[in-house]
């Protein structure tokens, strides 16, 4: 075995798109190759579990580990990825945050597992079959088929394992990838616990900064399929629920140079607790109306809070999940 | 007594469910009701916590999502009446906020009356009195909301899954 | 005193914490078990002094404090006591002088917030505990703060030129101090000026208020500016930006002389317009004066009834008469801005309106008038020069003076007025005296707690002023016997007596409580300051602050603050003076560090904040393209911090984190 530096990369609840930002490194990502092996990456090369459970403990100098973690498989692999690193690097928003998959969190999983299996009109399953860790089915030799369990709640890596490092986005730019690889190879990293893109929120290196006035007052919202999206003009101002102010920077304002909003994938700042109260108490405060029933009237046109609001932090909402009170 | 037994009613034995209301009133109008009430010497429910903070405008969601996930079973947030913010207009900026966190709460299943926002001013002792009392009836009916408990009933899963998967580990860091 | 000085214990690089919490006499320990609360604080991580104390506002309660600091080294302090409205103050100068910058220190409310207003011990223990907690768990997190000076323009604003606005803006200009009085009307004077005796010594009004109307005019460092309104406010204590409409009176008010030649060439020969100052009872020009002393002694003309104002087709035979050519058509209104350090508000009452109580017949029946309408008629310079006739020109036989109209009543205003008991005393002397009418006077109960009022009330049970106790049930000219004819009833019931009586009398005098003036709402809203239920001013605290508000630098003095009578109206103008001077003359105020500040490296620009502010303290750097906050015109509400989308704006003393500490603490059972 060669002395250079182990690494594994692993995804949970995931579309994939993390994975697909590593190859994104393009040429770059050669040069990662060069300088470390890859022991795990199951998007690319065929490794097995009990490859990396026969490794001595913290053997890995790092795992960064993709997607939320929603199913008792995914809770075993995190588990032992940790066990087996040195550092574990939270990669994308749905292992920081909970991502798209922590919408789940919404509904109950007897909610969500009864309309995929029974309710759905397209479905044809008249036993009523579930997936799931009691066995549904067997195999042609008779031997019993069982799946990992679903969990009620969608969690973020932390909420599982002890995460090093974040590296937010949706999925993380090359960019900040880079920058991170290049900093856990050359031993600089800043102390644990760090989100690596910069602190501060992402109007910051929008270009259409300057066009946002400084007596906004906002008095409808807007989706961007009702609207000519002006390409200079802060789209905030244009009525666009773009969430760039609360939102952390290191995208280079990819979303909005690309006329839309900012939807908040980079996830909050470190001074802010719960994303998506924070968005309430910032840009409703510059709302057009004072009356309870004219306001009523404009928030009637936020399109769907919790989804908006939550979109990629679901599992780090301070409520966490649809309560059932 | 100690402190993880139930609080008491006015006037009776210890016994039952009691609310924990966490309160944010304002510096100039709320918080001075609450004073007179208190001058007064009107008698409320005990179930209620005054924060202070200079203006109702200054209350930031994340409070409230804050004290709800840390075992309040009901957030009461006091401000001055319409046009007579001491800061102008720190109310109207109160008022369209909550107006959303009342939504979203239900969104997060928390029923409404768990929620209330009102302008009760430096004179008003009385309602001081009235608002907490009737709101501690009702979230009294609504029972525990102990999103505490509920949150660590939830992380349960992980632990089961510990169980039966790896025994032998140290509990997660959450 | 029992003292649980936490023996050894560490703190584990928590900053050291000594705990007070005050007995208050038995106002806190009587419902509240202290000595438990004590013992609880002192398991608290941090806290290595934790002490119950009969009195912690007495000096030997600051000096343990003080004493402790040293002695501990202690690095924070929490009291629990009162409101910290009443003593926050005291406690951080006793840290302060225990060598710990003042804002090392957090209060805890459990005497106004649960020993006052809860029964149950156990229950009102268990709050103290968990507010204890709170203020604990926060205070670790405070920083040294600053409080800022800012300097205090010597200059004042009176607003309202009744007795109250009279005596507060000479006895500020007697100070030296330059003064401003805006008011509204015409002349000076206000209500006391249409008196025409006051009680209980029935000094003549205009011979005690006038020489003070003219002192006003006269003195050198009193501007006087009448029929003239203010419109706006901005700043804070110390610099406060006014905006003053005058109202166009056209008449230059420096030529006029008040010869009022132009009144009677007027083109109106008759008088048709009804003269407010005299209640409607006479007829006024649409030029006109209201009243001999009327301060300025300049005419005014009344832009909706004169022709020229309205039409500009007059022969404008006033202008001829002018030898001064004072009058001025072509005046407009101004806005005028005025800088100011301090404003005492003294805009003063209105009486209650009688038609809100129509039983008592005010407007159907003419024998009936209010109270200030027979001042008017029993003044010599009034419209009957001092006769006692009713509207229809006969002399009273009998006359029932009704008490308590619009006061201590369900169904109108549930206050006593404070004056009407008395100014009906007065009333029915003077209509005796004047009419030689037999007077009944109607009261609930008598109310005569001022120095010689009982004893003025003694002088008309003996000058043979009948009192039929009971609140009567209404006024009707329905005749039942032959002497009740042509005559208005009174019925009531005696409660002395015991029956209900029918009083025919030929006049009734309604005696009218005093309220709010119609546009207080606006007017405060205007200085910022509150009001009651019932909508006089607020004070600060009714007992130890009653003429400050909670807008610092504005003081209330007079009837607007509630109802009183010239003697207590003139102390309390007294005594917002000496408060704006006391301001004025330490030439600085000291201001709450509870400001907020841009954090300038997390700062991303994007402006969401700069639209909040009301005070436009917040501005955008266009270099730094980050917000920036203005300190000292922030007045420390908060908004912008709840509001910054990236957590980059910090309230001094409300920082997010601090507020986090304290929800922890009352909820960590």
């Amino acid at each position: 075995m060669s002395e250079k530096p182990k690494v594994a990369f692993y995804w949970c609840a995931a579309c994939g798109g993390c994975d697909e930002a590593v190859v994104d490194l393009a040429e770059g990502i050669l040069d990662v190759v060069a300088a470390v092996d890859i022991v795990l990456w199951p998007v690319a090369m065929d490794f097995k579990k009990a490859d990396i459970e026969a490794r001595p403990d913290k053997s890995i100098l790092v795992s960064f580990i993709n997607g939320s973690i929603r199913s008792s498989e995914q809770v075993e692999w995190v588990r032992l990825l940790r066990k087996k690193s040195q550092l574990v690097i939270s990669f994308g928003t749905c292992a920081g945050g909970g991502g798209i998959p922590a919408l789940a969190n919404e509904f109950s999983r007897e909610e969500i597992l009864k309309y995929v299996y029974e309710t759905c009109p397209s479905n044809v399953n008249e036993s009523k079959v579930r997936p799931g860790p009691t066995p549904v089915a067997h195999n042609g030799d008779g031997s019993a088929l069982t799946l990992p369990e679903l969990h009620e709640q969608v969690r973020s890596l932390d909420q599982v394992v002890a995460v090093d490092y974040y590296l937010p986005g949706c999925p993380p730019t090359p960019k900040i990838i880079a920058a991170a690889v290049g900093a856990l190879l050359s031993g600089k990293m800043p102390p644990p616990g760090t989100v690596l893109s910069p602190d501060k929120a992402l109007c910051d290196e929008c270009r259409r900064k300057d066009s946002k006035p400084a007596d906004l007052s906002l008095a409808e919202f807007k989706r961007p399929h009702q609207m000519h999206i002006d390409p200079e003009k802060c789209l905030l101002a244009q009525g666009l629920l773009c969430m760039g102010g609360s939102t952390r920077s290191g995208c280079e304002a990819l979303c909005p140079e690309g006329n839309m909003p900012c939807t908040g994938c980079f996830g909050p700042t470190s001074r802010v607790r719960d994303k998506g109260a924070k968005v309430v108490s910032a840009i409703l405060s510059n709302i057009a109306a004072d009356e309870p029933e004219a306001i009523d009237k404009i928030l009637d046109t936020f399109p769907d809070p919790v989804g908006t609001l939550y979109r990629y932090g679901f599992s780090k909402a301070m409520l966490r999940r649809k309560q059932d009170d | 007594m100690s402190e993880k037994q139930m609080q008491p009613t006015e006037g009776s034995k210890p016994k039952g469910f009691e609310p924990q209301i966490v309160a944010f009133f304002c510096n100039w109008c709320t918080y001075t009701a609450a004073d007179l009430a208190g001058v007064s010497r009107m008698k409320y429910a005990p179930n209620v916590r005054i924060i202070r903070v200079m203006c109702s405008g200054r209350v930031d969601p994340q409070f409230i999502m804050k004290a709800f996930a840390q075992g309040a079973d009901g957030v009461l947030i006091g401000g001055c009446h319409p046009g007579d913010c001491h800061y102008s207009t720190g109310n109207y900026k109160c008022l369209r906020r909550m107006r959303m966190v009342q939504r979203i709460l239900q969104r997060f299943g928390l029923q409404k009356e768990r929620f209330r926002l009102e302008w009760i001013s430096g004179a008003e002792g009385d309602r001081v009195r009235a608002v907490v009392n009737e709101m501690v009836e009702q979230v009294r009916k609504l029972g525990p909301l102990d999103l505490p408990g509920k949150m660590k009933k939830l992380d349960e899963e992980l632990a089961e899954h510990e169980m039966h998967v790896e025994p032998a580990r140290e509990a997660a860091h959450v | 005193m029992a003292d649980n000085t936490g023996n050894g214990q560490k703190t584990n690089g928590l900053p050291r914490i000594g705990f007070y919490i005050c007995h208050c006499g038995s106002n806190i320990a009587g419902i509240i078990d202290v000595v438990a609360v004590a013992k609880f604080a002192e398991t608290l991580p941090g806290v290595v002094v934790s002490r119950e104390y009969k009195y912690m506002c007495s000096d030997p309660g600051q000096e343990l404090i003080a004493q402790d600091i040293k002695e501990h080294k202690l690095e924070r302090i929490v009291v629990a006591s009162c409101s910290p409205n009443l003593h926050e103050e005291t406690f951080r100068k006793a840290a302060q002088k225990g060598g710990l910058n003042p804002f090392y220190f957090q209060m805890v409310n459990i005497r106004e917030h649960a020993s006052w207003v809860h029964e149950n011990k156990a229950a009102a223990t268990l709050k103290a505990k968990d507010l204890c907690r709170a203020a604990i768990y926060r205070v670790r997190l405070h920083k040294a703060l600053e409080k800022r000076r800012v300097p205090v323009n010597p200059d004042v604003l009176v607003v309202g030129g009744g007795i109250a606005g009279i005596h507060a803006a000479l006895t500020l200009a007697n100070a030296g101090k330059k003064v401003t009085l805006v008011e509204r009307e015409a002349t000076i004077g206000g209500h006391m000026a249409m008196f025409d005796k006051t009680f209980p010594t029935l000094d003549c009004a205009a011979c005690i208020l006038t020489p003070k109307m003219s002192a006003v005019k006269s003195h050198p460092n009193i501007t006087l500016w009448t029929y003239s309104e203010v419109e706006k406010v901005d700043g804070y204590v110390g610099s406060y930006e006014v905006t003053v409409k005058r109202k166009p009176r056209y008449i230059k008010e420096d030529l006029c002389v008040g010869c009022m030649e132009c009144i009677e060439a007027c083109v109106f020969k008759e008088a048709k317009v009804p003269d407010a100052f005299n209640q409607g009872l006479s007829k006024r020009r649409p030029i006109y004066i209201d009243f001999p002393q009327a301060t300025p002694k300049v005419v005014v003309i009344d832009p909706a009834t004169c022709i020229n104002v309205k039409t500009g087709k007059c022969k404008k035979t006033c202008v001829e008469a002018c030898d001064r050519d004072a009058i001025d058509f072509t005046q407009k209104e101004e806005k005028v801005q005025l800088k100011v350090g301090t404003i005492v508000l003294a805009t003063g009452f209105k009486p209650f309106d009688p038609k809100k109580s129509p039983h008592y017949g005010y407007g159907k029946y003419p024998g009936v008038f209010t109270a200030l309408e027979i001042e008017r008629l029993v003044n010599a310079s009034g419209p009957t020069s001092g006769e006692v006739l009713t509207r229809d020109g006969r002399h009273p036989k009998a006359v029932g003076i009704i008490h308590c109209v619009g006061s201590r009543d369900e169904k109108t205003n549930k206050w006593c007025s404070r004056v009407c008991c008395m100014y009906s005393l007065k009333l029915a002397h003077l209509i005796k005296e004047h009419s030689g009418a037999e007077v009944y006077n109607f009261y609930i109960d008598m109310r005569a707690p001022g120095k010689a009022y009982e004893e003025f009330y003694e002088k008309l049970l003996s000058e043979g002023v009948h009192f039929i106790r009971g609140r009567v049930a209404e006024v009707t000219d329905w005749a039942m016997t032959k002497e009740e004819e042509g005559k208005l009833v009174l019925r009531v019931e005696d409660t002395l007596a015991g029956f209900v009586r029918r009083v025919p009398v030929d006049m009734v005098v309604l005696a009218t409580g005093l309220v709010p003036q119609s546009d207080a709402g606006d007017v405060r809203r205007v200085f910022n300051i509150g009001c009651g239920k019932e909508g006089f001013f607020q004070e600060r605290h009714p007992k130890l602050a009653p003429v400050n508000t909670f807008t610092d630098g504005v003081f209330i003095a007079g009837a607007c603050q509630a109802p009183k009578d010239i003697p207590d109206t003139v102390a309390q103008a007294g005594a917002a003076a000496a408060e704006a001077l006391a301001l004025v003359d330490a030439g600085f105020v000291e201001l709450e560090p509870n400001t907020s500040y841009v954090l300038e490296e997390e700062c991303c620009g994007c402006k969401n904040c700069i639209p909040l502010c009301p005070y436009t303290a917040i501005s955008f750097d266009e270099t730094k393209k980050k917000a920036d906050i203005n300190e000292v015109l922030c007045k420390g509400c908060g908004v912008c911090a709840a509001a910054c989308p990236s957590g980059s704006i910090v309230q001094n003393l409300f920082e997010d984190a601090e507020i986090y500490s304290e929800i922890e603490g009352v909820l960590a059972r």
